[in-house]
């Protein structure tokens, strides 16, 4: 590529920051260009994040439908998924997947709270509802077993 | 090693893990451009993994593993590196802290998700980035980080949530830097038995995932997407031009790079081959680059308008049969 047709399309998904690119100059002889992106880029980070993002909503909607579990949000809101999460607490994810039921949620040890809590970087009372919900979802989050 | 002599400089690189590397060669003395890291390390690679999925995508690599270019250098070099991992996170910082209080640059392996100063539009869970931690102003490291253009700062907590994410990857605290860099190497003798190890490992794999038949196998599995869902296909195919532009490749998934490595190099050893070769890869990084964009055109299609997935297809095993070409004619380097 050359330099002068090396992308400078000012993408959202840079925000404000520019990556270095391999371009060749009027000579053929390579230097590294500072971009501020091309827009093919920022239309599959873009895809990526939107997948994200509708992956989070319908987590979202699940749980004020007390069909699954707050941890169920978070996994999806901190960008993971079962695998990762998995990964991070170390539990399996059977285990994982019973956690995602109501009940067995509201009965889980402050032990496994504060596992999930640190792998998701977040409180152990921010764990037990939707941010922006105004619903407690978790009004047994002060037991302890 | 150490060099308190010399304030460490920061430099913005297009890859992180050959970046450190040639920050890391260029504080103690031996100058090394990014390229010249990455070519020499001969960890320029393509692999397409069906059965390891990472976020629900299989794994698509135009690089060798992570550590692959530390690892690399240091044989090809003959450096001496001190490369260390911890079990307990906070052994973790403790040897950290003792190593920058006695002026050495670290490298680090961390997560990109939990590095505070990534905007979010970037944080993704990845496992395997690089950087260098090159002091602390109290509860603060001061880091170049090669993908960033001037060097940050992180919190020490946050660097050690970072440095022990557990996962596909884990970096397990990862530290390493220098112990000895030799003053002079032998360019003349290590380049073309490097080249051409690389360009057989492109052509010649044993495994029909990995090289050459790596990018022939993923042209084919696009031209299988037809049968997919519509989402999950749009979905794949915005994968593998993340995988080439998106994770700082230098452009086209480490081929132009590596084109600007065979130039670097052609120019050292007045080698004509090697000069012809650089502006091959040019023009195949060039290609690569088209089929991102013809990916991302078949991306934004509108619901009932048709995905030809049999030009994509196409397309890819053009830019394989190019890439081929590359690496044959590297073969004829004399070693």
């Amino acid at each position: 590529m050359k330099e002068s047709h090396v992308p400078q399309q000012n993408i959202s998904t840079y925000a404000n920051n520019k990556k270095a690119i391999y371009a060749t100059d009027e000579n053929g002889k390579y230097h590294l260009v500072a971009s501020t992106g091309w827009e093919v880029e920022e239309a599959v980070t873009q895809q990526a994040l939107k997948e994200l993002e509708r992956l989070t909503d319908n987590a979202r909607r699940r749980v004020l439908a007390g069909e699954v579990s707050p941890l169920y949000f978070h996994m999806y809101d901190r960008r993971m998924d079962l695998q990762v999460l998995s990964e991070a607490t170390g539990m399996s994810k059977w285990r994982l997947k019973r956690h995602f039921k109501p009940l067995i949620f509201k009965r889980m040890s402050h032990k496994i709270r504060k596992r999930y809590a640190d792998a998701l970087g977040i409180s152990l009372d921010d764990l037990g509802r939707l941010p922006g919900s105004g619903i407690a979802l978790d009004t047994t989050k002060e037991r302890r077993e | 090693m150490n060099n308190r002599t010399k304030p460490f400089e920061h430099g913005h690189f297009a890859h992180c893990e050959s970046g450190v590397m040639a920050l890391m060669m260029r504080h103690y003395g031996l100058p090394l451009s990014e390229a010249m890291a990455f070519g020499l390390s001969g960890a320029l690679m393509f692999a397409y993994l069906p059965f390891v999925k990472l976020g629900g995508m299989p794994v698509i690599a135009y690089r060798a593993l992570p550590k692959a270019i530390i690892k690399g250098l240091r044989k090809n070099l003959g450096l001496k590196m001190k490369m260390q991992t911890f079990s307990r996170p906070q052994q973790g910082t403790t040897a950290l802290n003792r190593l920058l209080a006695r002026g050495e640059i670290v490298g680090a392996q961390t997560s990109v998700f939990w590095l505070p100063y990534f905007p979010p539009e970037m944080r993704f869970h990845f496992n395997a980035h690089n950087l260098i931690i090159y002091g602390r102003e109290n509860d603060e490291y001061l880091i170049s980080d090669p993908v960033f253009e001037r060097p940050v700062r992180c919190a020490v907590s946050a660097l050690q949530k970072a440095r022990f994410v557990k996962g596909v990857m884990a970096p397990r605290g990862l530290l390493y830097y220098p112990l000895k860099v030799p003053e002079t190497i032998d360019y003349a003798r290590i380049i073309p038995r490097i080249i051409r190890k690389t360009a057989r490992k492109m052509l010649k794999t044993p495994v029909p995932i990995a090289g050459i038949r790596g990018i022939l196998a993923l042209s084919r599995k696009i031209g299988k997407l037809a049968g997919e869902d519509r989402r999950y296909a749009k979905l794949f195919l915005g994968h593998i031009v993340r995988m080439q532009e998106e994770i700082g490749t230098g452009g086209a998934g480490f081929r132009f790079i590596y084109a600007s490595f065979l130039q670097e190099a052609g120019l050292l050893l007045n080698n004509k081959t090697l000069q012809e070769t650089s502006r091959m890869m040019t023009a195949v990084g060039d290609q690569w680059r088209e089929f991102a964009s013809l990916s991302v055109r078949a991306i934004r299609l509108k619901k009932e308008r048709p995905l030809d997935f049999t030009a994509l297809q196409k397309k890819l095993a053009d830019v394989a049969h190019a890439e081929a070409a590359v690496y044959k004619k590297l073969l004829t380097l004399k070693a």
